[in-house]
């Protein structure tokens, strides 16, 4: 199918995480509203290699909304206008002919940025290793249905566990703060009878850890649960600072 | 050289216990002695990373992305089997093995997957103890429900999102031992040779994604976790970043590949909808317990609908052709996958497609909405529903879903042994990658159960026994084959970037993508192949000479990276048309037009085709060595697959 769409975009390209980045201006032309915004992107970038010039780098995989690799903060918002949508699936249609589209990283200190698009986002691993475990080796465990679970907190802890970790939540903060990310992990441990034995520490060592990070502290804004593209709830914040204030009475 | 897969003597039931203890081990004193590779951070990667290390070995682990939590097995959507007749309705470990052999229409080995049906039930009880929140009844147990070529509820899942939960429950796992400091991972980091010493696998050579840098890595075992080829096609359901890169590297190098031309066609996946397409989007297959699907019965009617002067509900009830229901009533719209693809390609070539291209058939909730409510509907499938409605602007809760089957799964990969070795000591493989459990076609919500049966309850066990028998001793990184194999990868690296070509990466792959779909996708026929084998060879030389790939080695760049990933897709595809030509015989995934029973249904030939066929790579541009591994079925009988 022919497009039928004319896009000026913005894009920021920055050659590495020494060098200073600009907003360098393309042309999108002939883009089909059926394309997703990741594919809008092929496009430009398919004319950029024909004339041997850099394509855009951005991160993305599976394309489907689940590996939480994309990312791209579009016209001031991280993944774009479309609530409960990763950049992989927002579709062109949600633009219009015309339009200029600015399109830039994520900006938080503690997501450097790599190449263009790209950031490191390696501080949400160091806070997953500080403690975003159950301490069991494979093997010689009960059998899965001994530990009966009520419904509502299975499900409770499942739509914490749907976090896919991009780090819109970081993105869309002021602050900069990874609290609903690291929120949405230690609820879902903090609700299951699994996560029990090692409740407190773990809040206490992977907030520790966020901290050390140097992402910036919640001051109630919700603009992390707004732009979550798996709609986590900011009632985990809430949650964590429980959990961590707890570990702290527990501790004294 | 003989295939050995190493199946152990004895009754089935008791084969895997008996191999577990002849098998040696290496003592807890002496673990930490040994290093271990893995590459690939998928299910079956980072369970085993997890579990080995647990165990007391040191495992460096790698991954292309910056995250091994980000592997394509995040995307499984609708659940893993597992033996453990919690619904009690008839399921065992004897039912899911003989299960998941019929549906791989007797192509795969007894011993093999009668050891996954086994282990099956220990994964769930490990994934519940590490916090994985699958769906539960109201009474706090786990809930169940059906998948594709079975007659008992075995599949567990959480929402549609199985593949997700499974896998950061085996992220969490590894996690741990990062922290623990047993294993070293290792992100954006791709491997893209494999280091061969004394005829055994010690080491790889990894690019690192960030700065170019390519490095050598030692170790007493190489584990390959590295998924399916099925980016082969260019559209399929697999991430952008899915390659065989690894796999074909080991091939070159002396590791035998096996049923390269079993490749899955999965039923339900969201219609092309333009030349812009970048990938496909499944659909899980869990929709089938409650969609009915449906085409026009005639000609006029569905080109009314692809014309847009009909809508789907205009079509009367007796006008339409439920014809999964009607061909195979007693499993119906549950037949598996290959039948199931093949049906719906039939109803479009015969004229009945629906949707503006006509390469697409309906997938109805309409009785379902009714029977159990839209909000009973939504918490089954909800996000899958909301993703239909993302990528096609259609509300299928109102109109029925539009679907066309889409490459999603290989079951071809390395030919492994019962150990999951490879033909080359040392090297084993993991999961997808490997050809061992599924035969010409695999079962819904088999892979998660394959991927983590390799990874937590097989490899600890089996990887042991070489180890103990090599010996401690530590591996010399500094033999002449790494610095060789290092040079090797930077001359491929230098030779791809001077390319200046005027075509681009993308549009090679493409080009290759439209050749094996053409050729070598759901049906096949000696002439299309052999055509396609020409085409293949002459777009590969093209390839070499014309492509463009643009920047230098070291930084970020994308364009080299897709660069070496095509190359060696341009490489496989012509494996897979041998032997998908050699295979004389229809079976599973694998259709070829000449052999089909009166009613079009795939016809075996037991007697010639019941073996394995394993690849033996012999230098560029030489036809590959065939090696028959013969099956042997001592438990189950063959028989034409019936789903009626």
């Amino acid at each position: 199918m022919s497009g039928h769409m004319n896009l000026t975009l913005k894009v920021w390209r920055q050659k590495n995480s020494t060098t200073p980045g600009k907003f360098v201006t393309y042309k999108a032309n002939d883009i089909s509203p059926d394309m997703s915004f990741l594919e809008m992107l092929d496009v430009v970038n398919e004319d950029l290699v024909k004339k041997t010039e850099d394509p855009i780098h951005f991160d993305h995989d599976c394309r489907e909304g689940i590996c939480g690799m994309c990312s791209l903060v579009i016209n001031g918002e991280p993944h774009g206008p479309k609530r409960a949508t990763t950049t992989c699936q927002l579709h062109m249609r949600s633009f219009a002919d015309g339009d200029t589209i600015v399109i830039e990283p994520w900006r938080a200190a503690a997501f450097p940025v790599v190449k263009d698009l790209v950031t490191n986002r390696s501080a949400f691993e160091r806070i997953q290793q500080a403690g975003g475990y159950v301490s069991i080796s494979t093997g010689g465990v009960p059998d899965a249905n001994e530990i009966p679970i009520p419904k509502p907190v299975a499900d409770e802890a499942f739509s914490s566990a749907e976090c896919i970790g991009c780090g819109a939540c970081v993105a869309a903060c002021k602050n900069a703060s990874a609290m609903l990310f690291v929120s949405a992990k230690i609820s879902q441990y903090a609700l299951l009878p699994q996560g029990q034995p090692e409740r407190y520490a773990r809040a206490e060592a992977m907030v520790l850890q966020m901290d050390e990070e140097g992402f910036g502290g919640c001051t109630n804004t919700y603009a992390c649960e707004a732009q979550c593209p798996k709609e986590i709830k900011v009632t985990n914040i809430a949650r964590m600072n429980r959990e961590f204030f707890n570990a702290e009475l527990i501790k004294s | 050289m003989m295939l050995d897969a190493k199946i152990p003597e004895g009754p089935l039931a008791e084969k895997w216990n008996k191999h577990k203890f002849n098998l040696k081990l290496v003592n807890p004193a002496n673990k930490r002695k040994y290093d271990i590779i893995v590459v690939g951070t998928g299910l079956a990667g980072a369970s085993a990373a997890a579990t080995l290390a647990e165990l007391g070995y040191n495992v460096k682990a790698f991954c292309f992305q910056d995250s091994p939590r980000r592997a394509h097995s995040i995307a499984a959507q609708g659940g893993i089997n597992a033996a453990k007749n919690y619904p009690n309705d008839g399921d065992s470990v004897y039912r899911l093995f003989y299960d998941t052999i019929k549906g791989g229409d007797y192509r795969s080995r007894e011993g093999n997957v009668y050891r996954l049906a086994e282990v099956s039930v220990n994964i769930i009880d490990q994934c519940v103890a590490q916090g994985v929140p699958f769906a539960r009844e109201y009474g706090g147990l786990l809930d169940n429900r059906s998948f594709g070529g079975a007659q008992v509820s075995r599949t567990f899942y959480a929402k549609g999102q199985t593949g997700q939960q499974l896998l950061l429950g085996a992220y969490s796992a590894l996690n741990r031992q990062i922290q623990a400091g047993k294993v070293k991972m290792y992100t954006r980091s791709e491997m893209l040779d494999l280091v061969v010493v004394d005829g055994k696998a010690q080491g790889i050579v990894t690019r690192n994604l960030i700065t170019g840098q390519v490095d050598t890595h030692s170790g007493h075992a190489v584990l390959l976790c590295t998924g399916g080829y099925g980016n082969v096609f260019y559209l399929s359901t697999n991430a952008m970043g899915s390659n065989v890169t690894a796999a074909w590297r080991a091939h070159k190098r002396g590791a035998f590949f096996a049923n390269p031309c079993y490749t899955q066609i999965h039923p339900t996946c969201i219609p092309v909808t333009g030349d812009h397409q970048s990938k496909l989007t499944l659909m899980s297959e869990s929709l089938r317990n409650d969609g009915r699907v449906w085409v026009p019965k005639t000609v006029e009617l569905a080109e009314r609908l692809r014309k847009g002067e009909l809508k789907a509900r205009d079509i009367k009830e007796e006008d339409r052709d439920y014809y999964l229901e009607r061909k195979y009533p007693s499993f119906g719209n549950l037949v598996p996958r290959d039948v199931a693809s093949r049906n719906a390609k039939q109803v479009c070539d015969e004229g009945r497609g629906v949707g503006k291209s006509g390469l697409a058939v309906y997938l109805d909730f309409a009785d379902a909405i009714s029977r159990l409510g839209q909000p009973a509907v939504a918490a089954k499938y909800g996000n899958l529903f909301d993703m239909y409605q993302q990528i096609t602007d259609e509300n299928p809760y109102q109109v029925p879903m539009r679907i066309y089957p889409a490459v999603h799964y290989t079951m071809g990969g390395l030919w492994v042994d019962y150990n999951l070795m490879t033909s080359l000591p040392g090297l084993y493989s993991l999961g997808e990658a490997n050809f061992s459990d599924h035969g010409a076609n695999r079962l819904g919500a088999s892979a998660l159960m394959q991927g983590l049966a390799d990874g937590y309850f097989v490899i600890p066990y089996t990887v042991g026994d070489y180890l103990a028998n090599i010996g401690p001793a530590p591996i010399d990184a500094n033999r002449p084959e790494f610095a060789q194999t290092k040079a090797e990868v930077e001359e491929r690296i230098s030779k791809l970037l001077s390319l200046k070509g005027t075509k681009t990466v993308d549009e090679y792959h493409r080009d290759l993508g439209h050749i094996m779909w053409e050729y070598c996708g759901m049906s096949r026929n000696a002439e299309g192949l052999k055509k396609a084998k020409g085409m293949i060879a002459e777009l590969r030389d093209a390839f070499w000479k014309n492509v463009i790939v643009v920047g230098e080695n070291e930084e970020v760049n994308q364009s080299l990276e897709k660069a070496g990933r095509v190359a060696d897709f341009l490489e496989l595809g012509e494996l897979m048309v041998d032997d998908a030509l050699n295979r004389e015989e229809s079976c599973g995934g694998h259709f070829r037009e000449e052999y089909q029973t009166p009613e079009g249904e795939a016809l075996r030939n037991d007697n010639e085709f019941a073996y394995v066929a394993a690849w033996e790579f012999k230098g560029n541009n030489m036809p590959e060595v065939l090696h028959k591994e013969q099956l042997v079925f001592e438990n189950v009988k063959l028989t034409q697959r019936s789903y009626k």
